[in-house]
Formats: C-alpha cells, sequence, structure tokens
C-alpha cells in the first residue's frame, strides 16, 4: 500500500491527496495513518466494516474534522486542513451525507437553486433575482436525477430514494472537482438502487467522485477501483474481484 | 430596483396588512383630533397613545421573528435592543427639557445635578442634536447586534446556549443600567420629557403623529423584512434554520447570514424602542429585564412564528387582553392566562394564530414562501440528538418553545 510515499507536493498529480492522516476520539483512533490518492476524473468506491473511519475520512475532507496529523492535499496543493467547510465547498468538493439531507421547507427547485455554484456572499443572494438561466440549469439537473414532476413539491414530501436523488442533484448543481457520496443507495429499493448506479456513472464522466457503500453488490456495478478500509487504514485495494479474493479483506467481512 | 423588490413581494396578506397600517396612521389622528369629543367616531387621546404603544410592540415581535422565525435565532435579549433604542431617545429628550427641570441647569439633566456631576460626560455629547440621536437609535443597538452575533456565531453557539447568553446579555445590561454612576439616570430612568422637535410630547397631536410614525415604522419594517425574507437570502436564511450544516457545506458562511439578519433585527427593536418611549413618557432599566424579552417570544409564538404578520398580530393581541386583564377583578390571573395561552397556542395552534386564520381561507395552500410551523422539527428533536447529531441537538432552540421551559432555562434533552 505505499502508493504514496513523499510526493513533493507542487508536482502531486492527484486531486485528492492523503498522506499519514490520524484522527482520534477520546482516545479511539478513527483513522490511523490513512494515506489516499484519488487521480482527476477518477471514480473511486471505498468499503469497509462499520467503524473502518469512511465518515471520518469524509469529516477530514470537507473541514468538520481536524486531523491531528498528516496531510491533506487538493487540486495542486491547497492545503484543506486550515479551512473551514463553507470554505471547502466553494473550493469545489460537493457531500452527500449518508442520510439524505434535503432542506425540507423549501420546494426541490430552490433545493437546487440554493445549491447551484455561484455567489455565496449575502449581498449578492439579497440581490439576486430569478433568472432564465438559473431556471433551464434546474430543469437540466431535476430531468437528470429524475424530479421533473416533482419541480414545486416541498421536498419534505419526496420519499426517501427521491430525496436520495435531490441530494445527488444538490451535488451536481455545485458542480464540484470532487463529489464524496456517503451511501448513496442505503434504504433504496433494487430498482432505485440501479437507477442510482447508473446516474453516479454518467455523474463520474464529468466529475471526480468517491463512494462510500456498504452495499457490495452495487458497488460491482459501478465497475471501479476498490478501496478497503479497516481501522482507519487503506486494508487492500484493486479491483472488486481482487478485494473480495484478498484473504483479510474475507477475514475483516466475516469475522474471525 | 431596491425599490422595485420591496414592492414587488407583498402577497394578498402582506398588501391587507401594509393597507390596515397606513390606513390607520392616516384616520386614527384625523378621527382624534379633528372630531370633537361629543361625536361617537371620536377616538380618545388615551386610546391614541395605548395603541401606539402596541404597534411598538408588535415592531419588536416582526424583529423577534425576522431572527426567530427564518433563521432559528431564539434571542431571549431581545428587549435589550428595543431598550437601547429606547434610551437613544431619552437621551434626547432629556437634553431638550434645558432649563425646565426641577434645578433648572440648562445643560445637565436632573439626575446628575442630583448626583452632584460637574460636567455632561461625553457620551452625552450631541444628543441635544436629534439627527445625531436618531443615528444612536441605531448605530448603538446594531453595533451590539453585530459584535455579540460575530462572536456567537463564529463560534457556532447555537441553540439553547445562545438562548442563554442572550438572556444574559440583556440581564448585563439591566444591572449596568441600575447604577447611577452608569450615568443613565440609575433605577429612576429618563423621564420628565418635555418637547420632542419643539412639540410637547404630551399633546394630543404629537401623540397622534407619534402613533402614525409607529405604524408607518411598522410597515417600512414589514416591507424591508419581507423582502429579505422572499430572497434568496431569505431561502439560505430558512436553510440555514433547518439544516445548518448542510448549508455550510453548500458554502455558505453560514455566520454571515446570522450576523446580517441579528443585526438588521436588531435594528429594528430599536426603532420600536425609540418609538415607544416618547410615547409611554419613561424609560428605565426594567425594560432590560429578562422577562419582558420572554414576553416577546410569547407573543411570536402565539401570533405565529415564521409569518411576520403573524408575530405583529400576537403582540397587539396578546398585549390588548394583557391591559384588558390586568385592570379589575381579573388583574390577579393575568400570569396565569398568559401561561396558559401560550400552552394551548403551542398544543393546538403551533402555526399561531395567523396558521389558523390562513387554513380558513382558500389561498392557504397557495403560500410557497411561507415556512411552516417549526413544531414538527421541535417533536424531531430527540430522535436526531439519538442519531448522533448530538451537538446540534438544540436544532435552533426549538426547545424553548415547549411550555415552560423558556421561563425556566434548562438543556434540551
Amino acid at each position: 500500500m505505499d502508493l504514496s510515499i513523499a510526493k513533493p507536493r507542487e508536482i502531486t498529480p492527484s486531486l485528492l491527496y492523503l498522506d499519514g492522516v490520524s484522527v482520534s476520539f477520546d482516545g479511539f483512533r478513527a483513522l490511523n495513518n490513512l494515506s489516499l490518492d484519488i487521480s482527476p476524473g477518477e471514480m473511486r468506491a471505498i468499503i469497509g466494516p462499520n467503524g473502518a473511519g469512511k465518515t471520518t475520512m469524509m469529516d477530514v475532507v470537507t473541514g468538520k474534522t481536524r486531523p491531528d496529523s498528516g496531510t491533506v492535499l487538493f487540486d495542486k496543493g491547497i492545503d484543506l486542513t486550515t479551512k473551514d467547510e463553507a470554505a471547502i465547498a466553494q473550493l469545489g468538493i460537493g457531500r452527500k451525507f449518508q442520510k439524505p439531507t434535503v432542506f425540507d421547507n423549501h420546494s426541490v427547485e430552490d433545493n437546487i437553486l440554493l445549491s447551484l455554484k455561484g455567489d455565496r456572499s449575502v449581498r449578492g443572494n439579497l440581490a439576486w433575482a430569478r433568472n432564465l438561466g438559473d431556471a433551464e440549469r434546474i430543469g437540466e439537473i431535476l430531468k437528470t436525477i429524475g424530479l421533473s414532476e416533482e419541480r414545486q413539491r416541498l421536498a419534505g414530501a419526496l420519499s426517501h430514494g427521491q430525496k436520495q436523488w435531490l441530494e445527488i442533484g444538490m451535488l451536481i448543481a455545485q458542480d464540484p472537482k470532487l463529489l464524496l457520496v456517503d451511501e448513496p443507495v442505503a434504504g433504496m429499493t433494487d430498482a432505485e438502487t440501479m437507477t442510482t448506479a447508473e446516474l453516479l456513472k454518467d455523474i463520474a464522466k464529468d466529475h471526480t467522485v468517491i463512494v462510500v457503500e456498504h452495499d457490495m453488490e452495487f458497488v460491482r456495478r459501478l465497475g471501479v477501483k476498490v478501496t478497503v478500509l479497516h481501522e482507519g487504514a487503506v486494508l487492500a485495494e484493486g479491483s472488486i474481484d481482487e478485494v473480495s479474493a484478498n484473504a483479510r479483506v474475507v477475514e475483516v467481512y466475516l469475522g474471525r | 430596483m431596491i425599490t422595485r423588490r420591496l414592492l414587488e413581494a407583498p402577497d394578498g396578506g402582506g398588501r391587507i396588512f401594509l393597507g390596515v397600517l397606513v390606513g390607520l396612521a392616516v384616520l386614527v389622528p384625523v378621527l382624534n383630533l379633528a372630531l370633537p369629543p361629543s361625536s361617537p367616531l371620536h377616538v380618545p387621546t388615551s386610546t391614541v397613545a395605548l395603541w401606539g404603544k402596541y404597534l411598538c410592540y408588535a415592531l419588536l415581535a416582526l424583529s423577534l421573528d425576522l431572527v426567530w422565525g427564518y433563521c432559528g435565532i431564539l434571542s431571549l435579549g431581545h428587549g435589550a435592543f428595543f431598550a437601547l433604542g429606547g434610551y437613544a431617545m431619552g437621551m434626547y429628550l432629556m437634553r431638550q427639557i434645558g432649563t425646565r427641570g426641577v434645578y433648572a441647569h440648562p445643560v445637565l439633566p436632573d439626575f446628575m445635578v442630583f448626583l452632584n456631576w460637574p460636567e455632561l460626560p461625553f457620551y452625552w455629547w450631541g444628543f441635544n442634536w436629534f439627527p445625531y440621536a436618531l443615528l444612536m437609535v441605531f448605530l448603538v443597538p446594531g453595533t451590539l447586534a453585530f459584535v455579540f452575533g460575530w462572536f456567537a456565531f463564529r463560534s457556532r453557539v447555537t441553540g439553547v446556549y445562545l438562548s442563554i447568553i442572550t438572556q444574559a446579555l440583556t440581564y448585563a445590561l439591566m444591572l449596568g443600567f441600575f447604577r447611577n454612576n452608569f450615568g443613565f439616570g440609575g433605577n429612576n430612568g429618563l423621564t420628565d420629557f418635555k418637547d420632542i422637535l419643539g412639540f410637547n410630547v404630551q399633546s394630543a397631536p404629537t401623540r397622534a403623529t407619534l402613533f402614525a410614525l409607529s405604524a408607518l415604522a411598522l410597515a417600512a419594517s414589514y416591507l424591508i423584512a419581507q423582502a429579505v425574507v422572499r430572497s434568496k437570502a431569505g431561502k439560505i436564511l430558512v436553510a440555514v434554520r433547518d439544516e445548518e450544516s448542510r448549508t455550510r457545506f453548500l458554502g455558505y458562511r453560514v455566520e454571515n447570514y446570522k450576523t446580517f439578519v441579528f443585526t438588521l433585527s436588531a435594528a429594528m427593536a430599536a426603532l420600536a424602542g425609540a418609538l415607544y418611549v416618547p410615547q409611554v413618557g419613561i424609560i428605565n432599566p426594567s425594560e432590560f429585564a429578562p422577562a419582558n424579552s420572554i414576553e416577546v417570544v410569547i407573543w411570536v409564538a402565539v401570533g405565529g412564528r415564521g409569518t411576520l404578520i403573524g408575530a405583529a398580530l400576537g403582540a397587539l393581541i396578546v398585549n390588548y387582553a394583557k391591559t384588558t386583564f390586568t385592570t379589575g377583578l381579573l388583574a390577579p390571573y393575568w400570569l396565569f392566562a398568559l401561561g396558559g395561552l401560550f400552552v394551548l397556542v403551542t398544543i393546538f395552534l403551533p402555526k399561531g394564530i395567523l396558521g389558523l386564520m390562513r387554513k380558513g381561507s382558500p389561498s392557504a395552500a397557495s403560500a410557497p414562501d411561507t415556512p411552516p410551523s417549526r413544531l414538527d422539527d421541535a417533536r424531531k428533536v430527540p430522535t436526531r440528538a439519538a442519531a448522533g447529531r448530538g451537538r446540534e441537538f438544540a436544532k435552533d432552540a426549538l426547545a424553548p418553545v415547549r411550555p415552560g421551559a423558556a421561563t425556566r432555562i434548562q438543556p434540551a434533552e
């Protein structure tokens, strides 16, 4: 697993580069010297049993949690460990939460509107006026995520699966360089899971995507490189068939 | 463009509300001044003064609804901004007394002469000049709100904790203003006003004018508040209220939005205070009392949180009831009535009185910009906390909406 020995900052070709990242909560090591390297345009699946550090890894990348030690670099060497959530989001990292998190009291349309890439300042948004460009962009995104019919409905009235898609739509609207997608198919029916896999593959055509997922079938369907986390560090990396055949991965997943 | 934005948005209810306010501003002074007291349509000056005071309360409630209803900031210290605005106006009115005070000192207000102050403290300079006093009405509370908000919101103090420190803020100010050496008249405050801009504050025409100005100030503040709420920034405020961290991950600086709306709201509360003081003729430190600020929360909850108009209506209704109940036989039971009202509204009318009215009207469904009541969220709070989002458990201070919690501050869990 020595992908990342002493890469100089400036010439790192990766979009996201984690090296030796450790995080502890009350003595529990959620991340233990984690190293990870995502290339621009790549789609990567991250799997691992509960407590493997998947969500903590996302928290570190998005600025919610500060690492105790280690390097986190994004897009030509920007140090993410010194920035907060809003700054990181503005740099171009979007995040979908494990539990679908949308604005229940806003319409589907407004959920996308608030996510659209653009001015984030108070002044700019006080002066904002409805315009055709935004409306068209919202229309395109709703078409992509299959919610055109629900445009005016309150997001709180959507089904669980629709909320998941809406949140993916909000990610697309942000047009980030890197998308972090946490368990996008949790609680979905098989049909919804298949649709979501197609949706993510579609998004991955012009974005860099990291998907965290438990569902092995879903990961297999994505057909991308897989990183297995265990106890806060990388256990194995490779295609889904390779990691499935790895004795240690089997041990971790099936218990000893 | 700003003007267009201010005027384009009012919906049906908003237009009626504005129409009524402008109508009152014109009609009441006419009925008070032009008709003889014998006429059945004559409005007595005492009624004008009383309802002028209620209108100031309505503006205070509107300002609280802007931060609480739309951004989830439950300020239990909004009375502080109201009182500071009132003190700024009171200082102007004190300087207008001149030699007509008991001690007939040309510069020093009576209480300073009484305390043997040799000269006017520097922070009283300029208050004899109305435009300066008016500037201070907005500047002092606005700056306080900005600085307070800047620190509190940057440190991500939310929910019950924020409510508690707003209480502490108004309590600390009350203790300060009670002190004689603070220079604002100690526990007597500022009173015995004579003139405002050369007009006798007691006279009927002045009272009628102040009434009209209060109605117009409420109308103007409503226009501003609803323009903010309807803008994209207003949608972001609601997003912050409902899902603060999600809003952050979209790249919005939540603290900037909160500081903005908190400061704007404080300025409105201050304007209400400044209009209130010449109408009631006194400002003293009891206006800073934490209980006053909590009462404002009740007005808003009764009228309908997150509706602006409802907040104003709630203030008018509760205060009218208060005046009725606190005179005569029912006087000892007012606090029970107020507490009971709060409990009943919270349980049976989660959207307040306005929610009830809207339910009855056919256009009820077509108000997409009006956020629904937050009681549903209040019910969700424990589950969410249990689901491991513990630190933000208070979900923007819905907890104090529970009966009793507002007066007995306690953790929401």
